[in-house]
């Protein structure tokens, strides 16, 4: 493994019942890039990310992160290696009985030894990096589809990690705040440095935020690479999901000559 | 499917269940004895689990304490027994009533409510999101809930016996004319210690049934809110049944007197 290599999958195959969802994935992501893995509704997205944090486990293959084969750890070693992760779910999964500002500080109470009020001046501070102000004392219940989306991204970096996993950060918001979360993408990878893998069928998004992008398609990666190799690819089915990416790449070409 | 396969895929859905039942039972023990402890957690879990059942576990008692009184004074007045009413109410309440009752209304009121609480959790990812945030959520969510099951309802069985006593007593002299003072005789002149502990030690036990059904249930939900929906449904199923059934094994492996011999 080369040494800017901070997450390798390797063969990875999960089946649920009959079904069987990855069939033999690889795929090598280096260290400081965004990689964007796209596929339809069911392709095992979020399979994917879920064993690179340890959240199932493979039937076959190994998941690699930081030179440590995930499904191999002890209970212990995983929950080191999970505080190099910060992870934002769909829903953004804010726990619904803390409020925003507990929500946020929650990694900061139960793994530092830091005292409250460092604790409260950390999380204004990852609050105010997403944009939401003054929401710390509110419950999620308050908060718009939008605000919890940030204020899980807010959770999701509180310990500055290394890697920070997207899962379908655009899904169900309206156009404009689409395009506000891939800002914040893009300049949370800036300011922070890490490794970010998004998983999204948005192409909008894949477009703006990928350095590489990952086409899954039956359980396998069918195209690996930059957003122009992929939208380029002669494969029908990647070809028929990337038409819009390729459409704004195009325009955003033409935007620029003229 | 033929009837012999789905026979079969129920039996392996069963051990199924149960081994994975089982597993996450040792892994709540396994977290009880470990450090950091959630004390505030297990508190915040008693006053929803226990204090919160006061009521309903109380009319419940009084009602049943009442109606007992009434039932046994119409059967005992055909032998001339009459005065044995206090007494039977009182054996009845705290060896039996009192912990069955108490035990199937908290799986009612609070055990659906922890089971739909954690199943919502599992439907919207919170409970991944524990783990992606290092904490493990049985540690964190079930050992409280587990710990505060088992605590209160021996506290809530010893309210039941209380208040079923009282009511069996109102009726028992307010309406059936018995004089209060025989009547409280022999409320207490037959009831051994033996009958109100072998009631609080199963009401433990049925605590931690309920615990650990539903906590189980909510742990396991899949399929969003219809999910939720069943599996609040069968926590309360569940854990209902098993305290019938556990309560006549407990009854008559450890507390039964042999008949005839006593």
């Amino acid at each position: 493994m080369a040494d800017d290599t901070i997450i390798q999958v390797i063969d990875l195959y999960k089946a649920f019942g009959a079904k069987a969802v990855l069939t033999g994935a690889n795929l090598t992501i280096t260290r400081g890039e965004s990689m964007v893995v796209i596929g339809g509704s069911g392709s095992g997205k979020s399979v994917l990310i879920k064993h690179m944090i340890g959240l199932l486990k493979p039937d076959a293959g190994r998941v690699i992160v930081d030179g440590k084969e995930v499904g191999a750890l002890n209970e212990t070693d995983l929950n080191d290696l999970r505080r190099k992760f910060g992870m934002l779910f769909q829903g953004a999964a804010l726990f619904d009985s803390l409020t925003i500002g507990e929500n946020v500080g929650f990694a900061l109470k139960e793994h530092t030894s830091l005292p409250r009020r460092d604790r409260e001046k950390i999380v204004t501070e990852k609050l105010d990096m997403v944009g939401l102000y003054n929401v710390e004392n509110l419950k999620p219940a308050e908060l718009s589809g939008g605000m919890k989306k940030r204020a899980g991204l807010a959770r999701a970096i509180a310990m500055e990690p290394e890697i920070i996993l997207y899962d379908e950060p655009t899904t169900g918001l309206d156009p404009v705040m689409c395009d506000q979360i891939n800002e914040l993408i893009i300049s949370l990878q800036k300011k922070i440095g890490a490794t970010t893998v998004t998983i999204t069928h948005d192409m909008v998004s894949a477009n703006k935020i990928a350095d590489t992008i990952a086409m899954l398609l039956d359980g396998k990666f069918a195209a690996v690479g930059k957003p122009d190799e992929v939208f380029a690819s002669k494969i029908p089915e990647v070809m028929e999901f990337c038409y819009i990416g390729k459409v704004l790449r195009e325009t955003e070409a033409i935007y620029k000559r003229n | 499917m033929s009837l012999i396969s789905s026979l079969g895929a129920q039996i392996i859905w069963a051990a199924t269940a149960t081994g994975k039942a089982m597993i996450f039972t040792w892994d709540i023990f396994r977290w009880i004895f470990r450090p950091p402890f959630r004390i505030r957690a297990v508190f915040e879990q008693m006053q929803e689990i226990g204090y919160y059942s006061v009521p309903v576990v109380a009319i419940t008692a009084l009602s049943t304490g009442g109606v007992l009184a009434l039932q046994s004074f119409i059967g005992f007045k055909r032998f001339g027994a009459e005065t044995m009413v206090g007494t039977v109410v009182a054996i009845s309440m705290t060896r039996e009533l009192g912990p069955v009752l108490t035990g199937i209304i908290v799986a009612g009121r609070a055990g659906s409510a922890m089971a739909a609480e954690l199943g919502t959790m599992k439907v919207t990812e919170q409970i991944d999101a524990l783990y992606t945030l290092s904490a493990d959520p049985v540690k964190y969510l079930i050992v409280p809930r587990f710990l505060a099951a088992t605590i209160m309802l021996p506290v809530l069985v010893i309210v039941a016996d209380s208040v079923g006593i009282l009511g069996g007593a109102g009726i028992g002299v307010g309406t059936l004319g018995a004089n209060p003072i025989i009547y409280m005789q022999k409320t207490f002149e037959f009831l051994k210690l033996n009958d109100i502990f072998s009631g609080l030690f199963k009401s433990m036990v049925f605590g931690a049934i309920i615990g650990v059904v539903c906590c189980y249930q909510g742990f396991y939900t899949e399929g969003g809110a219809e999910g939720v929906g069943k599996a609040t449904t069968r926590s309360v199923v569940i854990s209902s049944i098993l305290i019938l059934i556990v309560d006549y094994v407990l009854t008559a492996i450890l507390f039964g007197e042999a008949p005839g011999g006593g």
